[in-house]
């Protein structure tokens, strides 16, 4: 293997020893400007920093040693505890002659071993990374079930030594949640077994397995105890967290123990990766090296301010204002509603209630509570505490739900009946505080006063998960509170305006801009069953201005407005300003809104889950354009600046911005309203953030000669043709427009000699369509595809209902055209 | 002085257009086969292993194209070897001692084809033990042969043309369109599996510029093709319409056309069955290749689309004109 050689060194017992490791720089002299020394646990060996060995630049050694008794280590017969193999590694690393900067790189049992000797070297520490470790047993966790069973004394021996189970398990614990990725090849899981291929070689797999205090008199207690407290001292040393949330091991609880202790440790989950996260991960190693290689630096210090939010100023400044904030439409016409007045009061006495019930200023809240009045009370009581509401929507799935509230990790969930079930049922960490104990809870408590400062955090809310597992995004108050800004100055919105919030997220805003917000009587999380007229009961209740919805929603209401009185039309020609966001909105689906809304200003702003709005078009802007390379989403908004990451030959982004026209390349946005970055994703944070002060959107598209943006797809779904990157939007337009349902357009092949092939929504016999069918899509679309499929049915999100899953299409056509023997 | 080019199997499709395309340019060309080329030059008739055969033709040579092969799906393992591998050993030793500078050996895909999906590779190393059948496993050896013996002043160049098709090609065309006329031509599992091919002129032009960037590209291997690969039901779809024939209409399971193709090798024994396990594993098996290192090495690009393509094989069809006369051998001097 790479690197592979043998080094003697003294043991804690004075004796010499044969070490095996792996050593990047076998055979080179010189100095490397850092040393990563890593440490494998049990019982894995040297093998699982394989990829890290190869891969990293010539200037970082990485040394990965196999631990006495383990690995190509010698067999010493010794009962090693964890202080004896502190020792060792230290003398280990003399005998090296390593006396430069090291990083300290620890999985498993590792961890405390790694955490042994950064705290024995100090002077020449530089940087801590844990991937999937435990240093103490959390109050909350028991010893992990897998562990206490493999404890218990008769299995001890059995399963240890005389079987090779406990090694077979631990490599089966790998990639199995991930499902679009293949299992561990046999060839690695081989690897991992090949030391400990005979029962006496496994001595020391037992023996480690023993050395897990799990009671106060273990032998071993003391030392792991010096070192979980001793790493609180390790403030001003840069540390990275590299953690698998599926191991049945060493879950999420060990991952929090460890960031309380190191308060400024920087994070990344792997969503779906288990116990070998380094194998689970293809891409960790990458993410590893680039934290290396940018020089760990301790994450800025977050200055606070201590400037208090001004999310609920609102509220406080309506305070004695009867006239509605809320008005929720009923199933039979009547509305329920309820004054400024009111709401201020309510959100007061229920902040109270929740710092009776615990919550505290910085706590994160998961809220289960379906959109409504409920829900809009409880944000902004947690806002005026200072915590932070974590925010689910159905869409994401049941699974994905899970895995986003799990990520972001609550102290506390509130929730409906049905919503505690829920959390119960998905196992969603926190205390409970159910909403049927809010009357009570209030009783016993005074309203609560106003903690909150500008960089609190806000809100947890989540990507649709349209390309990859949802991912957590973060607003402080002086975010949310800019994005406020931006659309009351945008928009003009003041006290005359009722917003009609058809979609579900921006019912929340309407209290904190100051304007009355209109509920209409429909299930927001399936916007396509709002009818015309809920729309127009609505408006005419409310006295709506604004209407906010969804393009799902809108369609529906097309769909739906022959229904409508000659009141409700009425009603409907007095909006003045009506958005639809979330997905692009056809030009036809605009026209025929135009026809129920004819004095209202029809306008479709882009943005995403990290910075809505950014841009915007209205309806005759897109009728002046016409087709294009993309959909036209119009102009930077005041305030936000645009600009374009060019894409090089293999379709990846180029790190310098520009704001060259008709360039195409990765979208960039600047602005003050954008997110403040993804919850526990230190590499996609670093990568969105790249750019100091910008955010890259992940979608592609370009600037138009007027300077107006048209986006061309998301970056993921770029298709790397040897003669260059592609995008697929404009083509899969021309194919709708030449006659398909719906069409997607997507790569397959290696990223630089890809060949396209166009999918449309259709029902046949065989997934190709013949010759001539095919070349109709070829000419009309002016492309030569390498194939012309068909499906019954595209994939999509489940959110929007409209995102087409590409990546999943793509390996659905590699597999067929792969051919039935491929 | 030697200035000329010899190249062997000019009676081949591929051969005669190489020598055509070469003698547009003014080369002056020897050729070898066994039977009568046609073409109108130097022609040395004999076996590719006849040690004076081979020093008759290479008289005047610094160049060869060597296309001479055993191409069939079956047959006696040792004419496939005598031709393929002592054929090429013979011709590498007689031009090594003529002073030729540069040889074009003329390889096959299925050198390292080994059964499974080709995605977009790259041309990877030839594999003897692992090549599927007689013919990719002689000429795997061949081309290991040949590269082995490159230098800078014996540059030698695998070419592997990709499926090579065209106007009078009998190998594939001929046999497709007379199952088609027969009815006997159907689709294996929906012809869903993606392929490369080569149009003859593209195939021919690639073999001229690997001669002519011989020493740059010494010892190396490459894949080419038209870099325009269709599904298999649609090349079919496209001959047979060219051929004026109905296209296939009906599927077979590929299990089930791979379980025929094995009884019939045992059946047809060493004569040439209508189906082979070898040809249903090419036709149900992605194959298509990563065209940018062939492209920017030799210097090359395929002068005639897919669509060209389909348009001349059309006119060759509709127009039904009759094979090319033979032509005299010109004596040359």
């Amino acid at each position: 293997m790479e690197g592979s050689r043998t080094v003697r060194a003294a043991d804690f017992t004075g004796v010499e020893r044969q070490w095996h490791l792996l050593d990047s720089w076998r055979g080179r002299i010189g100095t490397p400007s850092v040393t990563l020394l890593c440490v494998h646990g049990n019982p894995t060996w040297s093998y699982l920093w394989r990829s890290l060995v190869s891969q990293a630049p010539e200037s970082i050694r990485v040394i990965a040693v196999d631990q006495l008794d383990m690995g190509y280590s010698e067999r010493t017969g010794i009962d090693r505890r964890l202080a004896d193999r502190v020792i060792d590694l230290g003398n280990l690393t003399s005998e090296l002659g390593i006396t430069g900067p090291v990083i300290t790189v620890a999985h498993d049992w590792g961890g405390p071993v790694s955490l042994g000797w950064a705290l024995a070297h100090r002077h020449q520490l530089a940087g801590i990374i844990l991937l999937n470790t435990a240093i103490h047993q959390p109050p909350e966790a028991r010893a992990p079930a897998l562990i206490r069973l493999a404890r218990s004394r008769p299995l001890l021996t059995l399963n240890t030594r005389l079987t090779s189970l406990f090694i077979t398990s631990t490599t089966s614990l790998s990639r199995v949640a991930r499902g679009s990725l293949p299992r561990m090849s046999k060839a690695d899981a081989d690897a991992y077994l090949a030391p400990y291929d005979e029962s006496a070689r496994r001595a020391g797999v037992r023996q480690f397995v023993a050395d897990i205090p799990l009671e106060d008199d273990h032998p071993s207690a003391h030392e792991l105890t010096r070192i979980a407290e001793g790493i609180r001292e390790l403030g001003d040393v840069p540390a990275l967290l590299m953690w698998g949330p599926d191991d049945p091991v060493f879950s999420d609880l060990y991952l929090h123990d460890l960031e309380r202790r190191l308060p400024h440790a920087q994070v990344h989950r792997y969503e779906g990766a288990r116990h070998l996260v380094i194998d689970d991960a293809p891409e960790l190693v990458r993410d590893l090296l680039e934290w290396v290689a940018a020089g760990p630096a301790l994450p800025d210090a977050h200055v606070a301010s201590n400037e208090p939010s001004t999310l609920n100023d609102a509220l406080s400044a309506r305070h004695l204002d009867s006239s509605a904030a809320l008005i929720t439409m009923g199933e039979t016409g009547n509305a329920h509603s309820i004054s400024w007045a009111m709401l201020a009061e309510r959100v007061a006495r229920v902040a109270g209630a929740l710092e009776e019930a615990g919550v505290r200023r910085g706590h994160r809240v998961s809220v289960l509570i379906p959109p409504g009045p409920d829900l809009i009370c409880s944000v902004y009581a947690l806002w005026r505490i200072g915590a932070c509401a974590v925010i689910v929507d159905r869409g994401l799935g049941i699974l994905g739900m899970r895995r986003a509230i799990r990520g972001a990790a609550p102290q506390h969930v509130i929730g409906s009946r049905e919503g505690l079930l829920l959390a119960r049922t998905l196992r969603i960490p926190g205390a409970r505080i159910s909403m049927r104990d809010l009357p009570r809870l209030i009783g016993d408590s005074a309203p609560a006063e106003m903690h909150a400062t500008k960089d609190d955090e806000a809100v947890v809310v989540f990507t649709s998960g349209a390309t990859g597992p949802a991912k957590g995004v973060i607003y402080r108050h002086r975010q949310v509170a800019e994005t406020m800004n931006l659309l009351a100055s945008h928009y003009s919105l003041g006290a005359q305006d009722t917003l009609v919030a058809a979609f579900a997220p921006w019912a929340l805003l309407g209290p904190g801009l100051g304007i009355s917000s209109v509920i209409p009587d429909m299930d927001v999380t399936r916007p396509a069953t709002l009818t015309a007229s809920d729309i127009a009961q609505a408006v005419r209740t409310g006295h709506g201005t604004v209407v906010w919805a969804a393009p799902a929603a809108l369609r529906n209401v097309v769909a739906t407005s022959g229904s409508l009185s000659d009141d409700d039309r009425r009603a409907c020609a007095s909006v003045r300003l009506l958005l639809s966001a979330g997905a692009p909105v056809p030009l036809s689906l605009l026209e025929q809104t135009a026809q129920i809304f004819p004095q209202a200003s029809l306008r479709t702003p882009y943005g995403m889950t990290e910075a809505l709005p950014v841009a915007e078009a209205d309806l005759n802007a897109i009728r002046a354009q016409g087709m294009g390379n993309g959909v036209f989403v119009g102009a930077a908004l005041p305030g936000v600046e645009i600009a374009i990451a060019p894409l090089d030959d293999r379709g990846v982004p180029v790190d310098d911005l520009t704001d060259t026209r008709e360039v195409t390349g990765e979208i960039a946005v600047r602005a003050s309203h954008i997110r403040e970055g993804y919850d526990r994703l230190w590499a996609t944070n670093a990568r969105a953030s790249r750019n100091l002060g910008w955010h890259r959107t992940g979608d592609v598209g370009h600037l138009d000669e007027a300077g107006n943006l048209w986006v061309e797809g998301r970056l993921a779904h770029v298709i790397s043709t040897a003669e260059g990157p592609l995008t697929s939007i404009s083509l899969e337009q021309l194919a709708i427009l030449n006659g398909a349902v719906n069409a997607a357009c997507v790569g397959i092949g290696p990223l630089g000699t890809q060949q396209a092939v166009l999918i449309i929504e259709e029902a046949g016999p065989s997934h190709l369509l013949n010759a001539a069918e095919s070349d109709r899509f070829r000419q009309a679309c002016d492309f030569p595809f390498a194939a012309v499929m068909r499906i019954d049915r595209m994939p999509v999100d489940i959110r929007h209902n409209s995102k087409i899953d590409r990546l999943h299409l793509s390996a659905w056509a590699s597999e067929i055209l792969g051919g039935a023997l491929g | 002085m030697n200035d000329r080019v010899l190249v062997t199997g000019a009676s081949g499709l591929l051969g005669r257009t190489v020598v055509q395309q070469l003698l547009s340019r003014g080369e002056r060309v020897t050729v070898m086969q066994r039977g009568e080329s046609g073409l109108p030059v130097l022609q040395v008739r004999g076996d590719i292993a006849d040690p004076e055969a081979l020093s008759l033709a290479l008289e005047g040579v610094d160049r060869v194209i060597h296309c001479a092969a055993k191409v069939s799906l079956n047959g006696p393992p040792a004419e496939f070897r005598r031709i393929n591998v002592d054929g090429t050993s013979a011709l590498l030793a007689a031009a090594r001692a003529c002073d030729v500078h540069s040889f074009v050996h003329v390889s096959t895909p299925s050198v390292a084809h080994l059964g499974r999906a080709i995605h977009g590779d790259g041309a990877q190393p030839a594999d003897p033990g692992r090549a599927r059948g007689q013919y990719a496993r002689t000429k795997a050896e061949a081309e290991l042969l040949a590269l082995a013996e490159s230098d800078s002043a014996f540059a030698v160049v695998a070419i592997r043309p990709h499926l090579v098709w065209g106007p009078g090609d009998e190998q594939l065309i001929g046999r497709i369109v007379a199952r088609a006329r027969a009815g006997r031509l159907f689709l294996i599992d929906h012809g869903y599996a993606l392929i490369d091919t080569t149009y003859i002129d593209n195939a021919a032009s690639a073999l001229v510029a690997a001669l002519d960037t011989c020493q740059a590209n010494q010892g190396r291997a490459f894949v080419i093709s038209n870099g325009e690969p269709r599904t298999v039901a649609e090349l079919l779809e496209r001959i047979c319409r060219a051929a004026q024939e109905q296209p296939p209409t009906r599927s077979v399971p590929a299990s089930i056309a791979l379980r025929a193709g094995r009884v019939a090798e045992r059946l047809w024994g060493e004569s040439e069955p209508p189906l082979t396990s070898f040809l249903v594993e090419q036709l149900s098996t992605a194959h298509w290749f990563d065209q940018r290192e062939a492209r920017s090495s030799l210097c090359w690009t395929p002068a005639v689309s897919l669509e060209e393509g389909f348009a001349r094989l059309a006119d060759s069809y509709g127009t039904r004109v009759d094979p090319p006369s033979t032509a005299t051998s010109v004596p040359v001097t």
